[in-house]
């Protein structure tokens, strides 16, 4: 297992595909956590699913397999699914939620249709593109690692500069319109950062799951602390470790898709938060309601006892 | 009556008109506030008096009238402007605590990126201290009762120095020990200058705790001193016959029916 681990480690081209994706994984967990914070979780997916004719676009327009277009290709196509969901919640009754479910299926719908098209066509194997579906780490290039650890260093660098005023129109967006912040300024703004960690992550972990690295992470890491840049950092580690685990495991075998082991290794780590984390774990608080029983038990035994007492002395 | 010609009012509202599809919500009403005074905006449930003042601060959008602040645009005047907003408008699950959310009320004058620091700091310490909350300033704003987290938001809206003030129903729902908390600080307030405008709904405490009162409904009633304008007649006339006067020994009290 140590020989394994240190191959990944010695073999350059593993040891940058692990590097990437490690970083892909702390970006996603910072900003995922202001996404979670602000209940807006389902937008991440929105915008994942989104991206597969964006990317299926890219690569019919100019026939050629290259991850910064595709990436290009799932930006604009994330944000014209964005605008949809506002053009939707505005002009008719439907609300956010339902609003984001036809807009996310309707937009992969459309993205599975152009793939399978692609696929049958003659330039269509070489695209790779069926591997944005699940995500395929091994299969990056040095390019593409690049791509992956500058967008995650642009998250983090922002949430840092950003900290205080995003954290402000997370929790009171009324308060800080008051007080004369630009809410919606600072709100596309998180929007744009968090599509651009969706976009960048599809290739590693793909279409279908990446929302998972925005969300589990950060509701693993909310049980572990009640300060937001601890939980930040805590959602930087999981999000790091998943992606890490899933880069490494991804390299065992031709094939394995990474989306899938990224998102067990994330989902594990979140069931060992939920029972274990001190405080807020399940765990501790079946022990804490155990021993105020055990407490409340003992002291109205004693308090019975006194007035036996009492009453027998009289 | 202190001559007053060259000083600017607080707040001058003209005309303000705000509507929900089609129907008015608030319909022109004008006002002007005097400096030093504490305000209250009464009137019976769905008058429009929150809507009103989230008019004014631009929160809510009014579809006529204007309104100046110390004579100018509220954009420009955000600084002399303090915002207690009712309870409910927030995720009180939220990972942070009492001190945090008071320094919040300082971003406005932090600017971007700056982190708060001592001053800050030591400002809402201050103020915290002001409503009674020092001793919870560590303490996780989910873990704190409806009548703490309202004088944590008072102790932000303080920390922001302003000379005016928009409250809205500070009072509704919360303890003995944050009601005589509240009172207190207006009255501070009121000595240090400050203007004070409150949505109010009790009107037992009315005559007690304000100068001058405001009488809504949909319509701008009446506007005055406690004295002259809070009376029977335009209180029947503010809540439409759903009032009683009892009298009791001669003394009169108000029921809302």
């Amino acid at each position: 297992m140590l020989d394994w681990l240190i191959s990944l480690w010695s073999d350059p081209n593993t040891r940058w595909i692990l590097m990437g994706c490690t970083l892909l994984g702390l970006g996603s967990g910072v900003i995922g956590s202001f996404t979670f914070l602000r209940r807006e979780s389902l937008l991440g997916d929105t915008l994942a699913h989104a991206a597969l004719p964006g990317v299926c676009i890219a690569f019919m327009l100019h026939e050629v397999k290259s991850a910064s277009l595709f990436l290009i290709g799932a930006l604009v196509a994330g944000i014209a699914a964005v605008f949809c969901v506002s053009a939707i919640t505005r002009w008719t009754k439907i609300k956010s939620d339902a609003a984001m479910g036809i807009v996310l299926t309707f937009f992969f719908g459309v993205g599975t249709v152009m793939l399978t098209h692609i696929q049958h066509s003659g330039s269509g194997s070489q695209s790779g593109l069926d591997k944005y579906l699940f995500g395929q780490a091994a299969a990056m290039v040095t390019s593409d690692v690049y791509i992956l650890m500058g967008v995650s260093v642009l998250l983090v660098v922002a949430a840092m500069l950003l900290f205080k005023e995003f954290k402000l129109i997370s929790f009171d967006p009324g308060f800080a319109r008051g007080i004369g912040l630009p809410v919606g300024l600072l709100e596309h703004a998180m929007l744009i950062l968090t599509t651009v960690a969706v976009a960048a992550g599809i290739q590693a972990v793909g279409v279908v799951l990446v929302a998972a690295l925005l969300i589990t992470p950060a509701a693993a890491a909310r049980y572990w602390t009640d300060r937001l840049p601890v939980m930040l950092a805590y959602a930087g580690l999981f999000g790091a470790l998943s992606g890490a685990s899933g880069a490494a495991i991804s390299t065992l075998g031709e094939g394995i898709p990474t989306g899938p082991v990224t998102v067990l290794a994330a989902t594990l780590l979140f069931v060992l938060s939920l029972l274990l984390a001190p405080g807020r774990g399940l765990l501790s608080k079946a022990l804490r309601h155990r021993n105020l029983k055990a407490d409340y038990a003992r002291s109205a035994e004693r308090s019975a006892l006194n007035a036996a007492e009492g009453g027998s002395q009289k | 009556m202190k001559k007053e010609s060259t000083a600017v009012a607080p707040l001058t509202v003209s005309g303000i008109t705000v509507a929900y599809q089609r129907k008015a919500v608030v319909e022109d009403v004008s006002f002007t506030l005097p400096e030093g005074k504490l305000v209250a905006l009464i009137g019976p449930n769905g008058a429009g008096k929150s809507t009103l003042l989230k008019a004014v601060l631009g929160l809510v959008p009014s579809i006529s009238g204007s309104v100046a602040i110390y004579g100018d645009t509220y954009k420009k005047m955000r600084s002399r402007v303090g915002y207690v907003p009712q309870r409910e408008s927030v995720d009180w699950d939220f990972p942070t605590d009492a001190l945090d959310v008071v320094m919040m009320g300082r971003y406005g004058h932090l600017g971007w990126i700056k982190r708060p620091g001592r001053k800050e700091k030591d400002l809402a310490m201050g103020t915290l201290d002001k409503v009674g909350m020092a001793d919870f300033a560590r303490r996780q704003i989910s873990q704190l009762s409806g009548g703490q987290q309202q004088r944590v938001f008072l102790a932000r809206a303080l920390v922001q120095e302003a000379d005016l003030y928009f409250m809205d129903e500070p009072f509704a729902g919360v303890d003995a020990a944050t009601e005589k908390a509240i009172i207190a600080l207006l009255g501070e307030l009121k000595r240090a200058g400050k203007t004070v405008l409150v949505v109010h709904h009790d009107l037992s405490t009315v005559e007690e705790y304000f100068d001058h009162v405001l009488l809504l409904n949909k319509k701008l009633i009446a506007a005055g001193p406690v004295e002259t304008t809070f009376t029977p007649e335009l209180l029947h006339e503010t809540y439409g016959g759903k009032l009683a006067i009892v009298s009791s020994n001669g003394r009169e009290a108000l029921v809302k029916q």
